[in-house]
């Protein structure tokens, strides 16, 4: 069982000059539990998230990941680039577009922050790589680079470079987005494999099936607001909010043919 | 047309040669490496900083390399920079290329697509070590054409190092044809010689390119 942080965000803002995109936000997650953000696009999920490792700085609140503030030694005061840094290793994020770094094989895009970050040596860090490939399924692909890849599996590369840093959080912003229909599945599975193991993840998906099976918690956000959070029969089955069922009316529109 | 003449002329045309081969590369690497240090200051240094890099920039594009390359030489023993012909030569190369250069390579480092970068600083990847493995190699790549494009008009500006007596090709060229009249034999040599080098450049360019882009080109 792997070691599962908890996250509290308080009061949090932030603003894109004029644009308010985060308005006041609570959410607390519990370490092991999976909490999937929903909403519209613009609604300031994937924000909320970016947030959480400090890839977006936030403007004023909290968030605190194990008890400790993230990005800001006190209100106003920045933190370090070492100690963020430090803070960031126990913390995996999945993006919508892989990211992958392409001059690297798959192998090696996991080995590369094993090797800088945390300092194995190239055998030691291969190997590890190797493992965290092979449980993501591609034992057979580690050579590849990932323009030799199909989005699916290079999703997954992502997810083996993320869980092979052994965080105690992982952050997956719309992972399953770009990708083509059919391939959508492997990956949620790779993540339903990921939140059987107990590791505290926050999950921004418009996959409601996802939400619906996996979550703990599911939130609902709306125009920098966090509208409701519950679990997710509630959210998803029975809203209570009006903008949650135009939301989901829209979605099971989209949805049927 | 007489080409006996490059039976005396040849040994120093080819010394000449040798002389613009090395100015040109010599001045294209520090020119390269000034250019790479000035686009890293411009991408990671202050704003003030910034700003002197911007009217260094605009004052070496802005002017021509003639006038550059008089100042330095000629103006320079006013300030005590006394410099002999070839180091004043590559010098001025090397100021000369390095605004071009750094344009490049900042363009270049704005084609690595920002999710890349992010993703290794969510690993916890330190900055100096993000530009090594990652910054360097994919904006060189993305640099490369532009890169090989540029030493090649830079190999045609060795020609005005004659005019502060580098004993380069032109300056031969000049040489052989104030002696024996022999204008056009002389240039001919001079555009043959041109020529060889940048088809040469353009082809290791190219194969070049072939190789760094091998596994980043999508093949379904």
């Amino acid at each position: 069982m792997l070691a599962a942080s908890s996250v509290e965000i308080r009061k949090v803002n932030k603003h894109f000059g004029p644009f308010h995109a985060l308005k006041d936000v609570d959410l607390v997650i519990e370490p092991g539990k999976v909490n999937c953000l929903i909403g519209p696009s613009g609604s300031g999920k994937s924000t909320l998230l970016r947030c959480i490792n400090f890839l977006e700085e936030y403007d004023s609140g909290e968030i605190r990941i194990d008890g400790q503030l993230i990005g800001y030694e006190a209100p106003g005061k920045k933190m370090s680039g070492r100690r963020l840094r430090e803070m960031r290793r126990s913390i995996g994020m999945v993006f919508q577009q892989f990211n992958l770094w392409p001059h690297m094989t798959a192998r090696e895009n996991v080995a590369e922050g094993l090797i800088r970050v945390r300092g194995m040596s190239k055998s030691e860090a291969h190997e590890r790589a190797a493992e965290a490939l092979t449980k993501v399924g591609l034992a057979d692909r580690m050579t590849n680079h990932p323009a030799r890849l199909s989005g699916g599996q290079q999703q997954r590369v992502a997810i083996a470079r993320a869980i092979a840093m052994e965080p105690r959080l992982m952050l997956f912003d719309e992972p399953t987005s770009a990708l083509d229909p059919e391939l959508v599945g492997e990956v949620l599975n790779v993540m339903k494999t990921l939140a059987g193991e107990g590791m505290t993840m926050v999950v921004v998906t418009h996959e409601m099936g996802f939400a619906a099976h996996v979550a703990d918690k599911v939130a609902f956000m709306e125009k920098g607001e966090l509208v409701s959070v519950d679990i997710p029969d509630r959210i998803l089955h029975h809203p209570e909010d009006a903008r949650i069922q135009s939301f989901l009316r829209t979605y099971h529109e989209r949805n049927n043919f | 047309m007489d080409w006996s003449i490059l039976q005396q002329y040849g040994p120093a045309l080819l010394k000449g040669f040798g002389n613009t081969v090395l100015c040109w590369l010599l001045g294209t690497v520090f020119g390269m490496a000034l250019g790479l240090v000035i686009a890293l200051l411009q991408r990671y240094g202050s704003r003030w900083l910034n700003w002197i890099i911007q009217v260094y920039i605009e004052v070496i594009r802005g002017t021509p390399f003639l006038v550059q390359l008089f100042v330095l030489y000629y103006g320079g023993p006013l300030i005590g920079l006394r410099l002999d012909a070839l180091p004043a030569g590559l010098l001025g190369l090397t100021i000369y290329g390095s605004p071009y250069f750094a344009e490049i390579f900042r363009s270049g480092f704005r084609g690595v697509p920002h999710g890349q970068i992010e993703a290794a600083r969510a690993i916890g990847m330190s900055e100096p070590a993000i530009v090594r493995r990652i910054l360097l190699p994919l904006g060189l790549v993305s640099s490369l054409p532009a890169l090989v494009n540029f030493s090649i008009i830079l190999t045609k500006e060795t020609v005005i190092l004659s005019i502060i007596t580098v004993p380069e090709l032109m300056y031969q060229v000049q040489r052989m044809s104030t002696e024996t009249f022999r204008y056009v034999e002389a240039n001919l040599v001079l555009a043959l010689f041109f020529w060889a080098l940048v088809e040469a450049i353009s082809r290791v360019g190219r194969r070049l390119e072939t190789h760094v882009t091998k596994h980043l080109i999508e093949r379904t």
